[in-house]
């Protein structure tokens, strides 16, 4: 790898991404549980309704949480390696441009940005290359997948050329 | 009627023209994604999901046999090939497999893997075709109880009996059992978790959430490793045939491969690494060359390579049998009949026994079909290794979510993919696993309401869950497997556990 080891942090400092961990298995537990509460009873011959499997899951989930806690602080998590923001930025904002573009611009479009946005997230950062690419690899896609298959797709401008 | 007569019933089946020329698209495309770098089976078999979408059901089901084999296949090539194992069952087949490579001898090595595979796949689907039947009465005599201690064990052996931590695998199994709870309440119609999203009545797709963990998941995750350089293919040098002693040394390993790993995947404990490391264990204890281990000792290929198969066709006997998947790509096949609104179990051999004869007779087929098919084509693979790695995770997340859109084209399900992607992600990092989600999210309703009926039988006895012997026994074994591994880590002798981790499948 590029950087050096990251820092050792000292042996007592408690890990701080497992307590956050922790917090969002007690959040989670929460929710479950208040929604859990909300639901009607209806128990007929049986103690267990609808909520009783979701209660129990948020019992553990909290008991989780606490045992996290105490992994926290006993350092038991392993080691994590350096992890590059960037290109999961690219990705991340990939897909989030997929999933907005794809009612309006159609599916080739749409997807063909999350395909040079992946490329650009593994270095291949010549987006007027790999965008036209990879706009006529999904329109390739589908048209055998729209076309042959008959997955419903979602058609934008380039695909009604040939509907 | 005999299990024999079933079986040429099922070949009568699978034999038709229409059902092979599935049977050999399902292991083209399985051997061709099945060997891109970092997918295994699971990924795999969830990619190509899709394209079954428009067959009927036993078209469907034949070509995802095909894909199934062919993604185990795959891995292996990848594994022998390129020192990063497409799937955590090749692991051990990288540690030799890789070295022959290296050493010029990949084509042997590729063989073994091709000829054991198939001797194992052939060997533990007879076994699967005649086991299957006794189970299903077995499973007869199974009330919803048994069911409920059944599925309970096979939440504790996927998520905490293996792996290197219990806090971890059972975090991960109880955000699957949380996720699983999202939709409508089969029992009372009463939707929970839904917070009056429309989309989310139905629950959550198992395909989704698996596309999303394993294919985005694992690509932020690589991408977030930066720039290490390009990974070395190795080139198949000289002959790709085994020479008289490779034979030789060959056989006896499949076999025992064959038998060691069988029986680990027939059981509901999840995971072929496990038939893998005995298996070369095994092998490295009873070679007559333990010099040449660990510098690419064939037995050391053919043997977990046929371990790996045949567990993985040993998988399909809890998952046709009983309805219960032990690993994630069990879980997505399971999705896959559902979308036909077919359940596995004991009732699908009764009421639909051509389907069921049909695929395990289409798995004999398969097996055949890739063993013609990858020793010839193995220059065709090797071309598929060498994509660079931007253009291949390009492709691998243009099709993983072609899956989602072609199976429902909504903005929500892609939101879905995304988020639950960089949960992968995050777990991941932090060293979960991802399987016990995937198990968690398909299994969990099911022993929800095996055990609400098993209450309501009950009128509401908590004790009856371990008055049947046969529940009492499943529930012992299941709190051994958690109790077990916990006092061996607290020892400090976690590592075997660790090394035997169910990481993707």
């Amino acid at each position: 790898m590029n950087q050096g080891p990251v820092k050792q942090a000292e042996e007592r400092r408690p890990d701080w991404a497992a307590l956050v961990i922790a917090a969002v298995l007690v959040a989670l537990a929460v929710i479950i549980y208040m929604d859990a509460s909300r639901l009607r009873e209806m128990m007929g011959y049986s103690p267990v309704g609808p909520s009783t499997v979701p209660t129990f899951i948020a019992i553990v989930l909290v008991g989780l949480a606490i045992w996290t806690v105490f992994a926290a602080f006993r350092r038991d998590f392993p080691e994590r390696e350096h992890q590059e923001i960037a290109p999961v930025a690219w990705i991340i904002g990939g897909l989030a441009a997929q999933m907005l573009l794809l009612e309006t611009a159609g599916f080739s479009i749409a997807t063909g940005v999350l395909f040079a946005a992946t490329a650009a997230g593994f270095g291949k950062r010549k987006i007027w290359i790999s965008l036209p690419i990879g706009i006529v690899l999904c329109l390739a896609v589908w048209l055998v997948f729209a076309g042959l298959l008959q997955l419903s797709l979602p058609a934008g401008p380039i695909e009604r050329l040939f509907q | 009627m005999s299990t024999f007569e079933f079986l040429m019933q099922g070949l009568l089946v699978a034999a038709q023209p229409m059902n092979l020329f599935y049977a050999l698209i399902g292991v083209t495309l399985g051997t061709a994604v099945g060997v891109l770098p970092g997918i295994g089976p699971a990924l795999t078999v969830a990619l190509l999901l899709p394209v079954t979408y428009q067959l009927d059901p036993a078209g469907s089901l034949i070509m995802f046999a095909g894909i199934y084999y062919g993604g185990m296949y795959g891995g292996s090539t990848t594994s022998i090939l390129l020192n990063t194992p497409g799937e955590s069952a090749s692991i051990v087949t990288a540690l030799e497999g890789n070295k022959m490579a290296r050493a010029g001898r990949g084509g042997p090595a590729l063989a073994t893997a091709a000829i054991g595979s198939f001797v194992a796949g052939l060997i533990a689907t007879i076994g699967l075709a005649f086991i299957a039947p006794f189970i299903v009465k077995l499973a007869l005599v199974f009330g919803p109880r048994e069911y409920f201690a059944l599925m309970v064990l096979a939440f504790v052996t996927v998520s905490s009996a293996f792996g290197d931590s219990t806090l971890r695998g059972l975090t991960a199994l109880f955000i699957g059992l949380a996720l699983s709870t999202i939709g409508i309440d089969q029992l009372t119609g009463q939707t929970r978790l839904a917070f009056g999203v429309p989309d989310l009545l139905d629950g959550i797709e198992v395909t989704t959430l698996a596309v999303a963990m394993f294919a985005i998941g694992e690509t932020l995750f690589i991408a977030a490793q930066g720039n290490k350089g390009p990974d070395k293919v190795e080139a198949v040098k000289g002959s790709v045939w085994m020479s008289a002693t490779d034979w030789a040394r060959s056989w006896k390993p499949w076999l025992r491969g064959t038998l060691i790993g069988f029986p680990i995947g027939a059981m509901p404990a999840g995971g072929a690494e496990i038939g893998t490391f005995l298996s070369y264990a095994t092998e490295k204890r009873l070679t007559k060359h333990p010099e040449e281990f660990g510098h690419g000792a064939i037995e050391g290929v053919a043997g977990p390579e046929a371990a790996n198969n045949a567990s993985a066709a040993g998988t399909l006997v809890p998952l046709l049998t009983l309805g219960l998947p032990t690993t994630a790509t069990a879980a997505i096949m399971l999705a896959g009949f559902q979308q036909f609104g077919l359940q596995p179990g004991p009732l699908l051999f009764a009421t639909n026994p051509q389907l069921v004869w049909g695929l395990i007779a289409s798995l004999l087929i398969a097996n055949f079909m890739l063993l013609v098919l990858n020793l010839p084509l193995i220059g065709l693979w090797v071309r598929l290794l060498t994509i660079p790695k931007p253009w291949l995770y390009a492709g691998i997340l243009l099709f993983a979510t072609l899956g989602t859109i072609g199976a429902n084209p909504s903005v929500f399900e892609l939101g879905m993919l995304l988020a639950f992607g960089v949960l992968g992600y995050i777990m991941r990092v932090f060293g979960y696993p991802i399987a016990p989600v995937v198990v968690g999210l398909i299994l969990g309703p099911m022993a929800e309401q095996q055990l609400r009926r098993a209450l309501a039988i009950s009128q509401g006895d908590f004790s009856v869950l371990f008055t049947s012997p046969i529940a009492a026994v499943l529930l012992t074994i299941a709190a051994l497997a958690l109790i077990v591994p916990l006092i061996l880590r607290a020892r400090g002798r976690g590592e075997v556990l660790s090394q035997m981790a169910a990481n993707e499948d």
